[in-house]
This record gives C-alpha cells, sequence and structure tokens, in this order.
C-alpha cells in the first residue's frame, strides 16, 4: 500500500501537534524566559511546547508505518450547526432573552440530526423550554430575564 | 473510636433532608444516564457542573458523586437486559449477565449486580474512612517537590493506563498542561497567550472545555456514526436469587470489591480496566471455565462490585491529596474550586462536613440505588426507546444554559463552540481526551510547584531526587511507564483495551 498522506490519521495527528508547538514557541519569545533558580513565565510554556513538537513528530512518524486511515463520517452538518447554536444561543442571551434564546437553540440543534420532524421538534422545543424556564429561572433562581425589553428589564 | 465518631457525623451531615435529596437526585441522574448510551457521567458532571454553583458545597459534592456511581448500576442494568453497555464499564457484564436474561434469569442477574455493587459501595466507604485521614496527614508534609513529582506521576500513570496508544495519551497530557498556561501568570502577572482578547486573561473555563469537549464534541461524533439499537424483547419474572446463586457470588464479590478497591486508587484506571480484570480472574478461578459467556453468576457478580468499588476508591486521591484519579474525579476537583475550595489534603481538616458527610452519603446512596434500581427496571429499560434525536438537542440545551450561567458571558460559549469543533477533530484523529483534562487540570498547579521547588533549592533539578518521598514518587513514575513499554504488558493490554468500544 502506498503511504498517502491526505487520509493518514497519524500524519495529521502529528501536525497538528508541531503546529500547535510550534506556534506556542513562537509567542512564548515575547516572555521572559529566565533561568532554572528564576523561571520566567517563558520557561515553563517553551518547555513543554519544545515536548509537543517532539511527540508530533513521533506521532507523525508512527503514521508512516502504520497508515491508518481516518475512521468513520465527518458529519459535516453537525460539525457546522451545533457550534453555530452554542455560538448564537449566547448572543441571544445577551440581546433578547433566556425564552427567545431557547426558542432558536433547541430547533437549531435539532436540525444537526439526519431527520427532521416538524411537529416532534416544535413539540419538544416547547417542552424543553418550559422545562428549562421551570427548573433554572425559577427553581435554581438563575437572574436572567426571561423575554429582554418586556415587563421592565 | 475516631474513626466511629467521625462516620456518626458524616452521617449526621448526609442525613439532612437537603442532602438527602441531593443525593437522591445524584443517583436518580446517575441511574438515567447509566441506562442511556451515549451520554455518560463525564458529559452529564461536565453539564451540571455550573448548575452547582448555587447549591451549598456538601450538597453539590453528593450529588455529583451520586451521578458517577449510580452510571455503573444504570449500566449493568442494560447491559444484562438488552445487551447493550450503557458505560463501557458494563462491557463485560453482557457476555453473561445477557446470556442469563436469555436463560429467563435476568431477575436474578439484576440483584446479584444490585448485592454486588451495594456490598462493593459498603466496603469502599470504609476503606475511604479508615485511610483518608492518614494519607491526608502524611500529605500535608510535602512540600513543592514531593507535589510536583505526585502530579508528575499521577499525569504519567493516566496517560498510561487510560488510552490505547501511550505516546499519543502522553501528548494529550501536555496539550492540557499548556492549555492550563493560558491566563494570567501568578508570579509575574503577565498574560499568556490570551491573545489580545480580555476574557482570556483569566484563563479559559474548566467547564468550558469540558462541555466543549465532552458534550458537545460527542454529539457531533455520535451524529456521524448513529449505532443501531436493539429492541427490548425480554421480560423480568422473579428477582430472587436462589441460595445457589448466592453462594456461587460471594467471593467473585469480595474478589471484585478487592481489585476494584486496589485498581481505584492508581490514577488512569477507569472502572472498565477493574471489571475487566475481576471478570479475569474469575475466569481463570473457575472449576469450569467453559460456562464463562453462557451465563455464569460469577461472571456478572465480581466485575459488577469491582467496577463499583473503582468508582468510589477513586475519590481517595482525589479528596486526601487533591490529585484527580480520572477525568470525572478532575470535574470534581472543578466543583470545589468553583465553591471557592481549595483541593487538597487541607479540606479534611477546613472542611470535615464535606469529606464526611460525601463519603457517609456514598453509603447511602448505594442503599437509594439497590431500592431505587430494582422496582423500577421497567421504566428504565422504556427510557431506551427514546431516540437519540430528541434526546440531544436536549443536552445541548442544558449545556448552553450551564456554561453561560458560570460567568453570564456569551464569550464562554464562544469559546465551547471552538473546543467542541477542536474535540471532534481530536477524536477523529484518536486523539484521547481524558487525559488532557487532567494535565488542564495540573497545569498551573505543576508549574506553581516547579518554580517553588526550584527556588527552594536554588535551581538545583536533582531535589526532586534527593528527598526520600519525591524520589519514590519518581522511581514510580519510572516504573510504571517501563512496565507498560514491556511487550507482555502491552500484549496483555491490547486484549483488554480491544473490548469492543462503546
Amino acid at each position: 500500500m502506498k503511504f498517502d498522506w491526505r487520509n493518514n490519521r497519524d500524519f495529521f495527528g502529528g501536525l497538528m501537534y508541531i503546529v500547535t508547538g510550534a506556534i506556542a514557541i513562537w509567542i512564548a519569545r515575547d516572555y521572559p524566559f529566565g533561568s532554572a533558580l528564576r523561571m520566567g513565565p517563558g520557561y515553563f510554556p517553551t518547555v513543554l511546547a519544545g515536548m509537543m513538537i517532539c511527540f508530533g513528530v513521533a506521532i507523525m512518524a508512527m503514521g508512516f508505518s502504520n497508515k491508518e486511515k481516518i475512521k468513520g463520517n465527518w458529519s459535516i452538518r453537525a460539525l457546522i450547526v451545533l457550534p453555530i447554536a452554542t455560538a448564537v444561543f449566547g448572543w441571544m442571551m445577551e440581546e433578547a432573552g433566556f425564552i427567545p434564546a431557547l426558542l432558536v437553540l433547541i430547533p437549531f440543534s435539532a436540525a444537526a440530526g439526519r431527520e427532521f420532524k416538524w411537529i416532534e421538534i416544535g413539540l419538544l422545543t416547547l417542552g424543553l423550554t418550559i422545562l428549562c424556564t421551570g427548573m433554572f429561572i425559577y427553581g435554581l433562581g438563575l437572574p436572567y430575564p426571561l423575554i429582554k425589553g418586556m415587563w421592565g428589564y | 473510636m475516631e474513626l466511629f465518631n467521625n462516620l456518626v457525623f458524616g452521617f449526621s451531615v448526609a442525613l439532612t433532608w437537603q442532602n438527602l435529596w441531593f443525593c437522591f437526585i445524584g443517583c436518580f441522574l446517575g441511574t438515567l444516564i447509566g441506562v442511556l448510551p451515549g451520554i455518560g457521567p463525564l458529559a452529564t458532571i461536565a453539564m451540571l457542573l455550573p448548575i452547582t454553583f448555587n447549591v451549598p458545597p456538601v450538597a453539590a459534592l453528593i450529588m455529583l458523586a451520586g451521578i458517577y456511581y449510580g452510571a455503573q448500576y444504570g449500566g449493568s442494568t442494560t447491559a444484562i437486559l438488552v445487551n447493550l453497555p450503557g458505560e463501557t464499564s458494563a462491557v463485560v457484564t453482557c457476555l453473561d449477565g445477557y446470556q442469563m436474561a436469555r436463560q429467563g434469569r435476568a431477575g436474578p442477574a439484576l440483584a446479584i449486580a444490585a448485592l454486588g455493587s451495594f456490598f462493593a459501595g459498603t466496603v469502599c466507604t470504609l476503606i475511604i474512612a479508615l485511610f483518608g485521614p492518614p494519607l491526608a496527614e502524611v500529605a500535608l508534609k510535602f512540600g513543592a517537590p514531593e507535589y510536583f513529582s505526585l502530579m508528575l506521576m499521577g499525569l504519567v500513570a493516566a496517560a498510561v493506563l487510560a488510552g490505547d496508544n501511550i505516546t499519543k495519551a502522553l501528548a494529550m497530557v501536555v496539550m492540557g498542561l499548556l492549555l492550563g498556561i493560558i491566563g494570567t501568570d501568578v508570579n509575574s502577572g503577565m498574560a499568556r497567550y490570551s491573545f489580545g482578547i480580555p476574557e482570556l486573561t483569566d484563563g479559559i473555563g474548566f467547564i468550558v472545555i469540558a462541555v466543549g469537549v465532552f458534550a458537545i464534541g460527542e454529539i457531533v461524533l455520535n451524529l456521524g456514526d448513529p449505532e443501531e439499537r436493539a429492541v427490548f424483547t425480554n421480560k423480568v419474572t422473579g428477582l430472587m436469587p436462589t441460595k445457589k446463586d448466592l453462594k456461587d457470588s460471594f467471593w467473585p464479590i469480595v474478589r471484585g470489591t478487592g481489585i476494584g478497591a486496589f485498581l481505584g486508587v492508581l490514577p488512569g484506571t477507569g472502572p472498565a480496566i477493574a471489571s475487566f480484570s475481576s471478570y479475569m480472574v474469575e475466569k481463570k478461578l473457575a472449576k469450569d471455565p467453559s460456562r464463562f459467556g453462557k451465563g455464569a453468576i460469577e461472571g456478572v457478580a465480581g466485575p459488577e462490585s469491582a467496577n463499583n468499588a473503582d468508582a468510589q476508591c477513586k475519590f481517595i486521591p482525589t479528596l486526601t491529596l487533591g490529585i484527580p484519579a480520572s477525568a470525572v474525579m478532575a470535574l470534581m476537583l472543578g466543583a470545589l474550586t468553583i465553591q471557592g475550595i481549595a483541593p487538597g489534603p487541607q479540606v479534611m481538616t477546613q472542611k470535615p462536613d464535606l469529606f464526611w458527610g460525601l463519603v457517609a452519603s456514598m453509603w447511602i446512596g448505594n442503599a437509594m440505588l439497590v431500592i431505587l434500581n430494582l422496582p423500577l427496571i421497567g421504566l428504565w429499560v422504556m427510557l431506551l426507546k427514546v431516540p437519540y434525536r430528541l434526546l440531544f438537542p436536549a443536552i445541548m440545551a442544558f449545556s448552553c444554559i450551564g456554561i453561560y450561567s458560570v460567568n453570564n458571558s456569551p464569550f464562554e460559549l464562544y469559546l465551547t463552540a471552538l473546543f467542541g469543533i477542536i474535540g471532534l477533530a481530536w477524536a477523529k484523529l484518536d486523539m484521547p481526551p481524558a487525559p488532557m483534562l487532567l494535565g488542564f487540570v495540573l497545569g498551573p498547579l505543576m508549574e506553581e510547584n516547579l518554580r517553588r521547588a526550584l527556588l527552594i533549592s536554588r535551581g538545583d533539578p536533582t531535589v526532586f531526587f534527593t528527598r526520600p518521598i519525591s524520589l519514590g514518587f519518581m522511581i514510580a513514575t519510572v516504573l510504571i511507564l517501563v512496565i507498560m513499554v514491556l511487550p507482555a504488558v502491552k500484549a496483555r493490554r491490547a486484549e483488554i483495551t480491544d473490548a469492543p468500544p462503546t
């Protein structure tokens, strides 16, 4: 079997470590290094980043010999939808309040799945919003406005 | 007699209505997520961690602990009834438990699993009560070099024992240590790796990483590779085990408890390793090993006791030394920190109600689980029919609310989204995230102790090898590494970790 770096699991794993380590060292150049006796803020990170690069090389070498491929599907849809849903929830909590944020988050996340049934998701959204409001706002007393701009908030 | 007084004090704390209630919630939730595959104690505790901020520390820890050991109970229920391990630790239970269920003996299997777990829980509660205080006493004498060596040993052991690839696990530990550096340096006041973002000068929240990688990353992973779920057809009739069952199970339960308790104290070993070891031992000791895999009750009794013993004894290093022995324990320490309690040996003397209340609650929780589990089996099985497409939006909602409530800041959610993506990439590249979490928690502590140790020794690194306790930890670290690289052990480990993943 020929070595194919494009789908080689450990090649990319190693690459990730090497790049992370290199960036970490590059940034840490600005931090005073100090000596073993009086370590500066740059000492520990630089040593760690150096270790990262070594591990990265070792793992990449593993990839060259075992030729393991990346397994499974990438589920691009969930990978895009769920992080966006999370971020939008944070923004909505600031701008619109607890209930609108949940009303957006729940159907939005559900859309990451393979099946999307309107009635089912509608009921789920309603049920979960009521449950969360009861539990977090009334039960635990978290101090968030239910809907911004209403009831004097 | 002091032990007795301490336990009485613990029970007086654990038996207040509030603490009983939180213990119940924890056990209930734990069983629930134990039954459901695809969501484990790690993600659940990460999700609920921020919410515990609004609860008194003792109650919060009692609840989180209940989730953890409750999950071990729940996992075995589905393993026996539908041949589906709800948790990794229940994989072994499937082997003989499901066979027993097929022979119409699901009731005795469930009862023995519950009784074995209860026995293990009782013994381990006593072990913690007996060995906790002396250990903490010793730990109070530790200086910076000892702490550094101890943490080094913990991290190496966790990396070596947890994943199936030592290099990758160690690399993830370093990744965690590096992530832990982000934020303001305590000694110089300098902001490191903050990329000019003011929110990052406080460091990345522990919960952000835990929820991002373990809750969101896992959902994305599950949605990519959906698993087929078996449909439940068995009926449970008659719970009572026969006299012969009890006799056959007694020694396996005792041995399983011993194995689990021993492995539990070691860092990095999950309950799964304990239950596998116990199964191996029982099979070796059996007069007729061929019965195993065909419904031998010993194959349920031993492993079930072992995984529960392991889960509980994990609390020993966590509570007495402040060193988490697994990723779940790192979350427990996170819960303490959120409450403003610095983890370490001083917890026992400064917060005796927390320590003894938690210990006593574990015994109460185990008793609750026996009562909760056996009559409610029908309910748990029904829950299995809840499709994942309804489950994961709920997980998302709870996680997001939880994260927002830590700092009331949307920035934390942006960061969580980022770690969700990173978490999936790690999973796809076969990088174990659990050692990373340990490294992340211990990173700042390690740097602090390393600096202090070298300051005391005037920059002489031999300080770690000239102080006897520190030297002991260092030798242990090297031994762990050497033993694990030996070919014989490597082959044996592959045997254990190659079990069907869940």
